[in-house]
């Protein structure tokens, strides 16, 4: 096995335990040992010194796209993993609307495969809700967790079936797996570009109302509450979505839900200008929608931070606004954005973010990690909180830089992500 | 090139932001050049030697035609590119084609597209200049220009004005860009529709909205009624052609009921019995015709004034040359 490691002098804040404090963390094969202060190394031990910088359990992104299979010129497993340690990632969730569908056990496999060989961050499958994400019939969902699958999600493809959407949630229950879904009624939302407001009546563009995301975020509460089943709502974007959730949490509905950065951070007016990279699905909204989305990510209504990581090649948002792609990447910019504009602005504090971008994604999606307790995977992210720097889209390992938050003065970054007690990346000496 | 800079700018990509000294310096500017169609020889060589491609991605007879005329008049090169004829099919990216027109030293671009906004995307990859001649639901500014022209040698004026826009708003670029010039020159501005084609939040662009065109003729100086696509009824916007005629039509009826006269505008091609009745087309107070002729001269001005050509020397470039 590899050497033993530990990480000196860093402030360890791991909400599942309740700690915030300076404390060495010590790692061997690959596992957590132990977290105290000034322990002693084994002699062939490798040290990494984490003096006034953050140890954290290593972040969770339970939402990205890596888009192989099928879509290799944006992003393939190999790079989009890469781009995740380099985000301060240890573990992200590969949705499944790749080409072909990720809707049976040999493509869970192959992205399991594809993830390892990466050798960076950890890459989990999800599996397809409904065959082909066409919102026919259940995918062999089953067989799929079987092989390594963590969810099921018709992601970029809302379930509008109510019936299907009510046996996804039951049928999911024997396997202990989410639901995930993208909430978006589209015979409201149909041919939308943008959110429906001032700025989509002015600049000429067909809107998608709040309402639309709104019905189907209470429909699958409701069907959540009908069948037991656990639905996770995908990058919630609207007020009255966050409240519903709320209502639904305190009449224990077993829900979990996502924020993602640019909805707490950007409004449709970042579209002025017919800004590409300020498309997505759901859209930007209003600046009182922005506000819900913070205050619920700060009270817990929504769970996770989830970049919705959304690789597109330059050429294909080079383009007429209707005729771009929705996403934008995230998955190197959310970290350096929650802290210096979500914690930065007093939204959340730095245990806070913790939960929110390790420990609940790992209890929402079942996965390991999300913690430092001893015996649990050494999976970490060390954070110099004072490291200013400007996000540049040329320097992404992702090999797409859709992205509107080009050319920002970040203070805060990732400088070591580590999985399994291996450094698989570190700031000042990429590799 | 006498002027690297115009009045305007490089481009006219739409009337939102222009000022009200811009939106009348084109108006200006199109007065002299009126003169020029009446003319048994119709030529002047204010454009002589310019290049100028027609960049047609939706089908359009009337406004192309209107800036082909405007262009040979003033003694352009023109060359008219439409998506059904072009390697646009083959699925050539706008920027693609645009960038090879580029190639073969042109001067400026007149496109109409589909999609809101892709003329300033146009605009901004190309140094040529270019002219909005209608993006999406976003713009159609030289239509806006020439009905304030025609409002303006009928009425004499536009301040002040009660203008009201009739029709499917939602999806009109006329409707926008008459909005933003009416209001730069200081017209008051209303809207009239069902309310499944009216844009959210129309109002806080500072504009009135009637839901029954009685009211609106009866506050209204001048109607500008839009032409209905047959496409909203299919898409489910309103239950028939025949409905809208009855509650939203312009009918002589409904016009008599007015106080005063109503001036009659009417963009174009015209669904003769939905939007507005024959006898309110072909009437004494329809200026449908006019616009047309003044479309012509309208285009002439933004062609000239985005050429570098001044505002004031319109009446002398017409027998000096280039601009």
């Amino acid at each position: 096995m590899s050497r033993p490691l530990l990480i000196r002098g860093g402030r360890v804040v791991d909400p599942s335990q309740s700690l915030d404090a300076a404390n060495d963390v010590l790692v061997v094969d690959g596992k957590i040992v132990e977290v105290a202060p000034a322990l002693s190394p084994p002699d062939d031990a490798e040290t990494v010194d984490a003096a006034g910088s953050l140890v954290t359990p290593g972040l969770i992104d339970v939402h990205v796209h890596l888009r192989e299979p099928g879509g290799e010129h944006k992003e393939t497993i190999r790079t989009g993993a890469r781009a995740a340690a380099a985000g301060g990632f240890t573990s992200v969730c590969a949705m499944p609307n790749t080409s072909p569908v990720i809707d049976d056990p040999a493509g869970v496999g192959y992205v399991l495969a594809q993830g390892a060989a990466a050798g960076a961050s950890r890459v989990y499958p999800t599996g397809a809700i409904s065959l082909g994400q066409e919102g026919r019939n259940l995918a062999a969902i089953g067989e799929m967790i079987e092989a390594g699958a963590v969810a099921i999600t018709d992601d970029g493809h809302p379930v509008m079936n109510s019936g299907l959407m009510r046996m996804a949630l039951e049928y999911a229950q024997a396997f202990g797996v989410p639901v995930a879904d993208h909430p978006e009624d589209l015979t409201l939302s149909d041919r939308g570009a943008m959110n429906e407001s001032l700025v989509s009546t002015r600049l000429g563009l067909r809107g998608k109302p709040n309402a639309s995301e709104d019905i189907h975020i209470i429909r699958d509460l409701l069907l959540a509450e009908l069948t037991g089943g656990h639905i996770h709502l995908q990058h919630v974007s609207t007020a009255h979505g966050v409240e519903f959730i709320r209502q639904a949490k305190a009449r224990g509905v077993h829900v979990t839900a996502e924020a993602s950065p640019h909805h707490l951070l950007l409004t449709d007016h970042a579209v002025e200008g017919f800004n590409t990279n300020a498309k997505m699905n759901p859209p930007l909204r209003s600046a009182a929608d922005r506000e819900a989305v913070q205050q619920a990510l700060a009270d817990g209504t929504l769970d996770v931070i989830a970049t919705d990581h959304a690789p597109h090649h330059y050429d294909e948002k080079e383009a007429a606004f209707d005729d771009a792609p929705n996403g934008i990447v995230g998955l190197e910019t959310s970290l350096g954005l929650i802290l210096d504009r979500v914690v930065g602005a007093g939204i959340i504090d730095l245990p806070t973010m913790v939960e929110r971008m390790s420990c609940q994604p790992a209890r929402a999606f079942n996965l390991p990690g999300g913690t430092l307790a001893a015996g649990s995977p050494a999976d970490l992210t060390i954070i110099d909180l004072d490291r200013v720097w400007t996000v540049d889209k040329t320097a992404f390992l992702s090999k797409s830089a859709n992205t509107p938050f080009d050319g920002w003065e970040l203070r805060g970054r990732a400088t070591h992500t580590i999985v399994a007690g291996k450094i698989v990346w570190s700031l000042d000496e990429p590799d | 090139m006498s002027a690297p800079t115009s009045a305007l700018g490089k481009d006219l990509v739409g009337l939102e932001g222009l000022s009200a000294a811009q939106v009348t310096a084109i108006l200006n500017t199109a007065e002299p050049f009126k003169e020029i169609s009446e003319r048994r020889i119709k030529k002047v060589p204010i454009l002589r030697g310019k290049t100028i491609v027609n960049l047609f991605f939706e089908p359009s007879t009337r406004t192309r035609v209107s800036f082909e005329f405007a262009e040979k008049r003033l003694s352009a090169d023109t060359v008219n590119v439409s998506a059904s004829g072009s390697s646009v099919v083959k699925g050539e990216t706008l920027v693609d084609t645009a960038r090879n027109l580029e190639a073969m030293q042109i001067d400026m671009v007149v496109i109409r597209h589909g999609a809101s906004g892709a003329a300033g995307f146009l605009a901004e990859r190309i140094p040529s200049n270019v002219v909005n001649a209608g993006d999406g639901s976003h713009e159609h500014p030289t239509q806006a220009l020439l009905d304030m022209l025609t409002i303006r040698d009928r009425l004499g004026r536009i301040e002040g004005l009660r203008v009201c826009i009739v029709g499917d708003i939602l999806h009109s670029r006329v409707a926008r860009s008459n909005i933003y010039g009416l209001k730069a020159l200081g017209a008051e501005v209303a809207v009239c529709g069902p309310k499944t084609l009216l844009p959210i939040g129309i109002e806080e662009l500072g504009v009135t909205v009637f839901p029954h065109v009685e009211d609106a003729i009866a506050w209204a100086d001048v109607l500008n009624v839009l032409r209905l696509q047959l496409e909203r009824m299919q898409a489910g916007y309103l239950p028939s052609l025949r409905e809208y005629n009855q509650v939203w039509g312009v009918s002589n009826a409904r016009l008599q009921q007015a106080p005063k006269d109503v001036l009659i505008l009417h963009p174009g091609p015209m669904n003769r019995g939905v939007e507005i009745d024959s006898d309110v087309a072909d009437g004494p107070h329809s200026v449908i015709l006019r616009q047309v002729t003044n479309g012509v001269a309208v285009r002439m001005a933004v062609l000239y004034l985005l050429a570098g050509g001044a505002p004031e020397q319109a009446e002398a470039a017409k027998e000096g040359g280039e601009p």
